[in-house]
């Protein structure tokens, strides 16, 4: 991942500006750690949830979650002052698992932030570099679609027509065409979600929200019996996830501690 | 009263010395992590509580070919892990010591150190490497001894109880320690020199087949093996993880499911690595198939559906992924270049 500038600012930051900590002494800087929940829109998922056609889709049809894990990064404070400090790290977030539910951020400096962000899956220069540990969870995308890593695998199955249950594949990845030795990009499927402004005064849990219904949903409604499997050549399908996936997570509770 | 204290307690200290009172400790041995895991893949998982050395790897190995393990004497862990097999065997499944079949088929081991789950055999039964080795000492179908008279044979062997000196700096022999001695040795037994591992170290050359097989495996319309089984850059060649693979409409063996007991998991064994499937047919979990194209024949029109069957399974309807006769055999050329002879023939895994 890039390494910028994000060690002074802290540095800087972490002069300027101190607090009590709990021990009563002096500190500047604080953890965030960014807790992951999932819902279909009311309802709250857990991975017990999983394996059971529960879910309706916008467009009336009814699903079940099997597998699904995603990753996140370049997690960034805006400050005041207009300066981002950009977390250079990433997450995957597993939830058929329950690994990475959890993720504190290094440390950083406390004050008002008016923007907190994060990218769902990654840029494309971070999405080109190498991964050990994405490597272990064979979270790659083949060099001949684009290489990198996947951005999401959400797997489940879905009632057909005839109610038959069918699978679906709803992997995101970075969109790409001409699949082979030399596959082109017609447009970026990496985004950026904004959770708005954060106010860090001490160590600080921030809750995000991922609800899954909106991959779905909108702008494009998304019918699973057209697009279910072998979506990762399909480079529409995977513009049309991006777009779906902007209002899919949302700012949950922030706890202090 | 008080120097007879202290006299006696010099006493007891000097006749309980042993190698671990003159500063003895085993030799540490470091796994030999080959090249291209270092550059793919996070570090093996070695447990704290039973660290590699050349003692114990030396023990674990004489033990692993030892027949003392089974009640007469007749068989031991490689009589099922032939070395010439990648450490499995040839048959569907394996007879135990009275020629009683069981109802798997006998797993190859290699590269046993990056299964970062750590959930072992097909069912995922043994939650490590050093549980694993306890289970076919005991079983009926297999070495049918009992620990109890295991650790009795090796703690009056001539030789056992210093090699477990050596190993573990105690001549007193424990099913804990004989495991730990077994799992120290299965670690070391690494697959890494394929063709295609050469291949990806700019080392060696695909021929045009090998390489349009590979493009089968990674192409998500075509054969689409890579979210199971690795890719160039997960050269272990298995996720390690638990998948219904469209075998059977019903199942005979729930496999983890009868683990778990969760029923979402019954028919669900775990990934196998396809290296060296030159060395180790019969193939899945109950051997049923004897060649690596009856297997590339199942995915391709044979799957079977069932309520657990993995999403990732495509064209289910349609018995698979409807490969044509020559993407079949280029997708078996390039399979065969993930075998490696150099381990099959390393002088260090034989007996």
């Amino acid at each position: 991942m890039k390494n910028n500038f994000i060690l002074i600012i802290i540095t800087i930051f972490c002069f300027l500006s101190c607090t009590n900590d709990n021990d009563g002494t002096l500190s500047s800087s604080a953890t965030t750690t960014l807790k992951f929940t999932h819902n279909w829109n009311t309802d709250v998922i857990t991975s017990a949830d999983f394996n059971t056609i529960q879910y309706t889709n916008e467009n009336g049809q009814m699903l079940s979650i099997e597998r699904l894990r995603y990753v996140i990064s370049d997690i960034t404070f805006r400050t005041n002052a207009g300066e981002n400090l950009i977390l250079d790290d990433y997450n995957l977030i597993d939830l058929t698992n329950d690994d990475g539910l959890s993720y504190s951020t290094n440390q950083i400096p406390i004050g008002n932030y008016v923007n907190v962000s994060f990218t769902f899956g990654f840029d494309n220069e971070d999405n080109a570099e190498n991964y050990l540990d994405l490597n272990s969870e064979s979270f790659n995308v083949p060099d001949m679609l684009g290489g990198g890593y996947h951005y999401m695998q959400f797997d489940g199955k879905y009632l057909d027509t005839n109610s038959n249950e069918q699978g679906f594949n709803y992997h995101a990845i970075r969109a790409v065409d001409n699949p082979g030795m030399n596959p082109t990009f017609p447009q970026d499927t990496f985004f950026t979600v904004n959770l708005g402004p954060i106010t860090v005064t001490n160590d600080i849990e921030i809750e995000i929200k991922a609800n899954l219904a909106e991959w779905f949903k909108s702008p494009n409604l998304w019918d699973l019996n057209v697009l279910n499997q072998t979506l990762m050549p399909n480079s529409s399908a995977q513009i049309m996830m991006s777009e779906n996936g902007q209002t899919v997570f949302s700012l949950g509770d922030i706890t202090n501690n | 009263m008080k120097s007879r204290i202290v006299y006696t307690c010099f006493v007891v200290f000097f006749l309980n010395c042993s190698k671990e009172d003159t500063g003895y400790e085993p030799t540490a041995l470091g796994l030999d992590i080959p090249q291209i895991f270092a550059e793919n893949i996070i570090t093996p998982i070695i447990p704290n509580d039973n660290p590699q050395t050349i003692e114990g790897v030396a023990l674990g190995k004489r033990l692993f070919f030892d027949k003392i393990l089974s009640s007469d004497g007749s068989q031991a862990c490689a009589s099922c892990h032939s070395p010439q097999n990648a450490f499995t065997d040839n048959t569907p499944t394996s007879d135990g010591i009275d020629g009683i079949f069981g109802t798997r088929n006998s797993m190859p081991l290699f590269n046993l150190a990056w299964n970062y789950g750590e959930r072992f055999n097909w069912d995922g039964k043994a939650l490590s490497l050093e549980r694993q080795a306890e289970e076919p000492i005991e079983n009926p179908i297999e070495l049918h001894s009992s620990w109890e008279d295991v650790v009795s044979r090796l703690q009056s062997h001539s030789e056992y109880p210093e090699l477990f000196q050596l190993a573990f700096k105690t001549n007193t022999i424990t099913k804990e320690l004989t495991t730990k001695a077994i799992a120290q040795f299965e670690r070391t037994l690494i697959s890494a020199n394929s063709k295609f591992d050469n291949y990806s170290l700019g080392q060696a050359t695909l021929t045009p087949q090998e390489l349009n097989g590979l493009d089968l495996f990674l192409r998500e319309d075509k054969g689409d093996c890579f979210h199971c089984h690795g890719n160039p850059n997960n050269p272990l060649w298995t996720n390690n993880d638990f998948h219904n693979n469209g075998l059977d409409t019903t199942f005979n063996d729930l496999g983890l499911g009868a683990i778990t007991g969760d029923p979402n998991d019954n028919g669900k064994f775990r990934s196998p690595s396809l290296r060296n499937l030159a060395f180790t047919a019969p193939f899945m979990h109950d051997g049923r198939f004897n060649t690596i194209d009856e297997v590339i024949n199942h995915y391709s029109e044979g799957l079977q559906n069932s309520p657990t069957i993995d999403p990732l399974m495509k064209k289910i309807d349609e018995g698979g992924v409807q490969l044509s006769d020559q993407e079949k055999a280029d997708l078996k050329a390039f399979l065969l270049t993930l075998s490696d002879p150099s381990f099959i023939n390393n002088p260090e895994f034989q007996n």
